[in-house]
């Protein structure tokens, strides 16, 4: 039975196979006009067995910033990677905008399309300068054959600049980024993912292993960011995500357990219980 | 100009090139215009040992290029040097005509001795140089390009690929011995008379080859340094060590691994294609596991992401390989197997690693300061010495 359900998903006539699939049409406006800039719906992806999204439901409005909590192995990074197109969920669907179905395209298209992401575990390029990271992640013509003739022009230079500035990384932009502290790492990955001009930045845990000083300033960058772009924020820190947050939702076993102000959220029973209980 | 940006930084490869132009200018003049009793007279033999080790390093330089600078630690490249080889070796058998032992001007001999009435349609145009010349290219490349397509885009990567690039080599090898597939079995391709008309063993084609072969080595080592010091080398780079991050950068990982893999290929090729005419041979012994894991070596015993180093490590494993098996022929496999592990264990940057470090040290003094620490420790008097 479980064969042939199988075989029917696979075989389903309104999705053919991936790389048949005609290359999507960013240059067409995003369609936000309802409000929402991802809609992530009934999304459920197990491993194993084992359900890590279950009929996970989510809307990210534009311009917002989000904060998403819960406890470890809620389904946080794994929801990260369905919307970015490292893992294809067993169900569900997840739209950028209302027009552009992310589960149709690939990890580097939806990079391009405009959606960027820090990982948990900071990862830079570690042989290469701070310079050279940014300017890898830049925006721009991401195919084989014009990246062998690409020269940098000037606004590009003074983009990366623009940005060396704000991620304060200008004087180290000619060391490699190997060699910086994890919180500069941090900082330049978060660097890289605004090098990609994206529209949704999803930002898997910033915070972690910072100082209370890069932390702070962590929080006054996500905030200034939030209304150009739309952010979401996974954090464990709860004074950072109360130092940041607007609207807050707890995810706990693959599903959204509430959602609303922090204090609304701090004070209603079942997160109390789940926090408490672990 | 272009030389110029290419180069600088490049403190290696202006030393190759130097070298490499050295080679075409002197090999003539030493071989050809000194007489045979002058001791500065370069013989032969010594012209075509060279010009196989310049192969050698052509070869290295290719491997260097996906493995040291993309990650890709390819065991079976030895396959695309084997197929380069084997296609000039086609034109060369062509080249002899009726000059075979059976004197059959339309068959190969091996072909006469299976009792083939014709020649097999995959063998038609070797008689041209350039068809012959342009199969060199293709056929690994367009191999490379099937094979990479459907590894890369199954995310095959580390220890796997590289044991499937060696089932390759292997696959490739049991093919090319059977006698039905008309290449000459085990036996190969050999008894090559002429090249583009010169006869192959006089002194002055062997001279050309080797001038070729140094020619070559300098080419694809500024296209490859042209490579890697471009945007496209820097992304390479970048997804060597962090493949996912380079996906979320927007770019699409499989084509950027591809190319290289395919370039790479070529390179392999043209050298096994300068490969044979010089040695007069190629049969499937090419193709065996052993030959491109003896590659491996020769860029990690170099040093691996300098493109230079790889060239140094094959002219140094190569000679001591010929010192060595002409002393203790048996020695040659254990000497490479600890030199191996040698090298891997104490000198992960290879040869080139070394030079860098003595020179760093020699810079900051604490070359200075070590040696006269250990002088002092025996009792040496040395110059620095404060009294
Ligand atoms: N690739 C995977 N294979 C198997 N299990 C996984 C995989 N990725 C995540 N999981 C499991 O899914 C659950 C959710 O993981 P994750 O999304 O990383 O949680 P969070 O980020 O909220 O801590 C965890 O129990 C984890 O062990
Ligand atoms: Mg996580």
């Amino acid at each position: 039975m479980k064969l042939l359900d199988s075989a029917r998903e696979g075989l389903r006539r309104d999705r053919v196979f991936d790389f048949m699939l005609p290359p999507p049409n960013f240059s067409e406006d995003l369609d936000t006009r309802h409000g929402p800039i991802l809609y992530v719906e009934d999304v459920s992806v197990s491993f194993d067995g084992f359900r890590a999204l279950n009929n996970l439901t989510l809307y990210i409005n534009d311009g917002e910033l989000r904060c998403i909590i819960g406890p470890n192995g809620a389904g946080k990074t794994t929801m990260m990677d369905v919307i970015t197109g490292r893992t294809r969920p067993d169900s569900g669907s997840v739209w950028f905008g209302q027009n552009i179905d992310l589960l149709r395209l690939s990890e580097h298209q939806i990079a391009q399309g405009g959606i960027g992401r820090k990982f948990q575990k900071p990862t830079v390029f570690e042989h290469l300068s701070v310079f050279e990271n940014l300017e890898l992640a830049m925006a721009s013509d991401k195919r084989v054959w014009p990246n062998l003739w690409f020269r940098l022009t000037g606004e590009q230079r003074d983009r990366i600049d623009e940005i060396l500035q704000l991620v304060r990384l200008t004087d180290h932009a000619r060391r490699r980024a190997g060699a910086l502290s994890h919180g500069q790492k941090q900082w330049l990955e978060i660097g890289m993912l605004l090098m990609q001009n994206p529209r949704v930045l999803l930002v898997d845990e910033p915070v972690a292993g910072m100082t209370f000083e890069e932390t702070e300033r962590t929080a006054e960058l996500l905030t200034s960011l939030a209304g150009r772009h739309s952010v979401i924020v996974v954090e464990h820190d709860m004074a950072f995500v109360r130092s940041i947050a607007r609207t807050v939702t707890v995810l706990h076993q693959g599903s959204v357990l509430a959602e609303g102000s922090m204090d609304a959220v701090q004070n209603d029973p079942r997160v109390i219980e789940v926090y408490l209980g672990e | 100009m272009l030389l110029q940006r290419l180069l600088s930084h490049d403190r290696g490869g202006q030393i190759l090139l130097v070298l490499l132009l050295a080679v075409m200018v002197l090999v003539p003049v030493l071989n050809l215009a000194v007489p045979a009793d002058s001791p500065f007279h370069l013989s032969t033999t010594t012209v075509t040992l060279l010009g196989k080790y310049l192969c050698y390093a052509l070869l290295a330089l290719a491997l260097d290029l996906i493995w040291g600078y993309c990650g890709i630690l390819s065991l079976g490249h030895a396959a695309f040097f084997g197929l380069g080889g084997y296609a000039m070796g086609m034109y060369l058998m062509r080249q002899i005509g009726d000059r075979g032992v059976y004197g059959n001007a339309e068959l190969p001999d091996f072909m006469v001795f299976l009792n083939w009435q014709e020649l097999p349609w995959y063998w038609l145009g070797f008689d041209q140089f350039w068809f012959a010349a342009l199969m060199v290219v293709l056929v690994p490349g367009l191999l490379a390009g099937i094979f990479g397509y459907l590894a890369f885009r199954s995310r095959v990567t580390g220890v796997y690929l590289s044991i499937i690039t060696q089932a390759l080599t292997v696959a490739l090898m049991l093919a090319f011995e059977l006698n039905s597939m008309g290449f000459g079995g085990t036996n190969g391709l050999t008894d090559f008379k002429e090249i583009l008309g010169a006869p192959i063993t006089a002194d002055s084609t062997r001279v050309a080859l080797c001038v070729a072969s140094a020619l070559m080595l300098a080419l694809a080592y500024l296209l490859c340094r042209a490579i890697v010091t471009s945007r496209y080398g820097r992304i390479v780079l970048a997804l060597r060590d962090a493949e996912s991050r380079t996906r979320f950068c927007g770019y699409k990982v499989e084509h950027f691994k591809l190319w290289l893999f395919v370039f790479s290929a070529v390179l392999a090729a043209i050298a096994g294609a300068l490969y044979v005419p010089q040695v007069g041979i190629i049969n499937p012994g090419e193709f065996k596991p052993l030959n491109s894991i003896e590659l491996v070596v020769w860029v990690a015993v170099g040093g691996r992401a300098t493109l230079y180093g790889a060239v140094a490590g094959a002219f140094s494993v190569n000679y001591a390989k010929t010192w060595l098996t002409s002393v203790y022929p048996e020695a040659w496999l254990f000497a490479l197997g600890a030199l191996f592990v040698l090298v891997t264990l104490f000198l992960p940057k290879g040869l080139v690693g070394v030079v860098a470090t003595l020179r760093q040290a020699r810079a900051d003094g604490s070359l200075q300061r070590n040696w006269q620490r250990l002088a002092s420790r025996f009792g040496v008097p040395t110059k620095g010495e404060q009294p």
